[in-house]
């Protein structure tokens, strides 16, 4: 079903001119109505139709060579399931999905396809619209889940060495659904009480709906993956203790679990949190979202969220919904320079959100019992190129703009979460606090693997799940060798 | 799941219980403290822990009815399931021969202070326990801190029972008969407030727990955040003990007031909820 030398494969080549397939036109993603959704938690995208997803798959050259491959850090075959999809065997193409992704329904919604295979599609290069291949993706995955025929993938005899991974985001699952085909016993340790870490507390279920993840992680645990909630290694068991129950290795994928903020005065202010404390509340607890929900969320009228990334845009998309009239991104540089998904603006903008780029916060002012009324922004202008490549935001003297909000979200990145780091005797930390690890993600301690954002600092779900992939490749190859 | 085991009153709104908690029992320490979520819908709230038993498993928390979570778990009973408790998190208290070591302690926060107590007198310290609270009714664990205290101190507001005052007199009597090398402080934020300024104006380095809004509780959502000798900490990684002298108390009162409308709010559909049935 891979081989691009199949029969069908080759009859479909032969069955339209590249000419034919370059000349239909890209796809567009079926949406919600931007007004609509600015009061709904239901999903955005409402992903393509068969005949769409079958036109679509017609626009792929099904190249020798197939450059978009070189641009997936799990290295999805691409175009062997984009001709599943145009051939209409979607299963299969779903099977060759999950041969190297633990979540393919997930990236098909969150990966920046557009920064990664898309951008290497041979369309690109002749000046066309990238093939869909994010969209594919999530067609092929989502088909196979509603269809109820998932296939769990082949998994080897089980060969009794226990391995644990510390965290089950996108990382630490993707590393366990490569582990578990391999036969190892795993387990997955959680410190929160629900499986999924990112996916679930820090993604919006208008962009990734948690049913849709709890599907993924059910298939791993068809697979023989355990999975231990509320279990933080390193706190509720050691090491030492970990060693003695028989584990061989570990991996850590704890992620960047420490929010920045700007240390500007004011900011302790009530009304002004972290994107990671507002999203939690809301998608994780329920906050605002679910009439049974015991955890409250402040619900702001006038709402900034400071930062440019997906994060940002999750948030202020968030605000919105919890009935914000007012939404700002306020971004110290321009929106070219912008970290978050070009779907994801376009997206917020769609739904009502106000972009103030090139303003920065240098103060929060309060009310009588402490709470955010107003912040003062610093408006500024693009110098030269700075060391990320992006020209340098620079502040204009004298320009500065007071503006009234009731919440304020902080989107300014994150720092890798310390408590690992901090419990392990003999790890090698970096001045960020990140865990140093070889290229085969191997860390200063033969036994423990680590990847994701706790080494990266703040990454994508696609790059974690690349980490998690490569790291459980190169702790087999260790194991079978019998270096740990 | 984690089972109650044990269920005790200790005035219609301070209740004790012991929760089956193996894993967290074996590796607390002195200063700890868990998450605990009553049910699905549950809020995360952090309570510090009181006490463990090892061959039993259990952990003890002391809990007082505050808000709707607070109330749900004083309401449950031996033989339910409290659905989530992780732990232990936060910072240990650090525990060493320091001489004399005066532990202040107000209403429920008497409960956190026992193991410091506790690992206080083990480690070979003089320790003066000043227990504090409104009347008699709420002074807590009294026998169990005099097992491991040289001497106790109770105050109470309205004189029904120790001396009547504050907890400051308590430590201050102690302050000015004896040299004090360190003080601990557990209680309402406003009694810490205030065994700082007092400890401060003698010189006396103190040390106070704090109990603020988080999250998760792992330094993930930074909600615990308090300023520290003028830095941004945050509680429940940092802390949650700190030099008392040096913690912003009037910002922390402010912040921990964040969710009081919204909390007024839920306690009235709780209560309304519950006469309904």
């Amino acid at each position: 079903m891979e081989s691009r030398n199949e029969a069908w494969r080759e009859a479909l080549r032969q069955s339209m001119k590249p000419k034919e397939r370059m000349a239909i036109e890209r796809v567009k993603m079926n949406e919600l109505d931007g007004e609509y959704r600015s009061h709904s938690y239901e999903e955005v995208n409402q992903g393509l139709t068969m005949e769409q997803a079958m036109v679509e798959a017609k626009r792929c050259l099904d190249c020798p060579n197939p450059s978009c491959m070189t641009g997936c850090p799990v290295g999805i075959n691409i175009p062997a399931f984009v001709k599943n999809i145009e051939r209409g065997e979607i299963l299969e193409a779903a099977k060759v999905l999950k041969q190297t992704s633990a979540l393919p329904a997930v990236c098909g919604r969150v990966c920046p396809q557009e920064r990664q295979c898309e951008s290497k599609c041979v369309h690109v290069k002749s000046g066309h619209q990238a093939v869909a291949i994010g969209y594919l993706e999530r067609f092929a995955a989502d088909y196979e889940r509603e269809s109820g025929n998932i296939a769990v993938p082949e998994v080897a005899a089980p060969n009794g060495i226990k391995i644990g991974v510390v965290g089950s985001g996108p990382c630490g699952l993707s590393f366990a659904g490569d582990m578990a085909k391999l036969g190892y016993d795993v387990t997955v340790f959680e410190a929160l009480h629900e499986i999924g870490g990112v996916l679930k507390y820090g993604i919006p279920e208008f962009r990734l709906p948690n049913d849709i993840v709890d599907v993924e992680i059910h298939n791993l645990e068809k697979m023989g993956v355990k999975f231990m909630t509320n279990t933080i290694v390193g706190k509720t068991i050691s090491m030492d203790d970990l060693k003695e129950e028989g584990y061989r290795a570990l991996f850590v994928a704890s992620g960047a679990g420490l929010p920045n903020f700007m240390n500007i005065p004011g900011e302790n202010l009530i009304g002004i949190m972290s994107s990671n404390e507002y999203l939690t509340r809301v998608n994780l607890m329920g906050a605002a979202r679910t009439s049974d929900s015991d955890t409250p969320v402040i619900q702001g009228k006038r709402v900034a969220v400071i930062g440019g990334g997906n994060t940002a845009m999750d948030s202020v998309r968030t605000a919105r919904r919890l009935g914000a009239e007012r939404a700002m991104i306020v971004y110290r540089r321009s929106e070219e320079e912008m970290p978050a998904r070009v779907e994801e603006v376009k997206h917020a903008k769609e739904e009502g959100v106000e972009f103030m780029t090139l303003h920065n916060p240098i103060e929060y002012i309060g009310d009588e019992r402490g709470r955010v009324k107003q912040m003062r922004l610093q408006k500024m202008r693009l110098g030269e190129p700075d060391a990320s490549g992006r020209r340098r935001p620079e502040p204009i003297e004298g320009a500065v703009e007071t503006i009234d909000v009731d919440e304020v979200i902080v989107s300014v990145g994150v720092s890798p979460n310390p408590l690992i780091p901090n419990s392990v005797e003999g790890l090698n930390v970096s001045r960020k606090g990140t865990i140093e690890v070889s290229e085969e993600m191997q860390s200063s301690i033969p036994t423990i693997f680590a990847g994701g954002d706790i080494v990266r600092g703040g990454a994508t779900v696609i790059l974690a799940m690349g980490d998690g992939r490569k790291a459980a490749a190169a702790m087999h190859e260790k194991i079978v060798k019998g270096e740990i | 799941m984690n089972r109650i085991v044990g269920k005790e009153y200790f005035s219609p709104n301070v209740v004790k219980l012991e929760i089956e908690a193996p894993l967290i029992a074996k590796s607390r320490r002195a200063g700890h403290f868990v998450i605990v979520r009553t049910d699905e819908h549950g809020e995360r709230m952090p309570l510090t822990i009181a006490g463990a038993d090892l061959q039993r498993g259990t952990i003890t928390l002391v809990v007082q009815k505050i808000g709707v979570s607070s109330t749900k778990l004083c309401e449950m009973n031996v033989g339910d399931c409290v659905h989530d408790v992780v732990g232990p998190l936060g910072k240990a208290t650090h525990i060493e021969k320091f001489g004399t070591v005066v532990c202040a302690g107000g209403g429920v926060g008497v409960a956190p202070l026992l193991p410091i107590i506790q690992a206080m007198k083990a480690a070979g310290n003089r320790v003066v326990s000043v227990l504090a609270g409104r009347s008699k009714e709420l002074i807590i664990l009294e026998d169990e801190v005099r097992k491991s205290s040289d001497e106790v101190i109770v105050m109470t507001d309205d004189g029904s029972y120790g001396k009547k005052g504050l907890v400051t007199a308590g430590v201050e009597e102690v302050i000015n008969r004896e040299k004090v090398d360190l003080c601990v402080t557990i209680g309402p934020a406003i009694m810490m407030k205030f065994v700082a300024q007092l400890t401060k104006k003698y010189g006396v380095p103190t040390v106070a727990s704090l109990n603020t809004i988080m999250v998760d509780g792992t330094g993930m959502c930074g909600a615990c955040r308090v300023t520290v000798g003028g830095k941004t900490k945050f509680v429940c990684v940092d802390g949650p003990e700190f030099d008392a002298h040096e913690v912003d108390f009037e910002e922390m009162m402010m912040r921990m007031g964040a969710y009081k409308p919204l909390e007024a709010e839920n306690m009235e559909h709780y209560k309304h909820d519950h006469e309904a049935h």
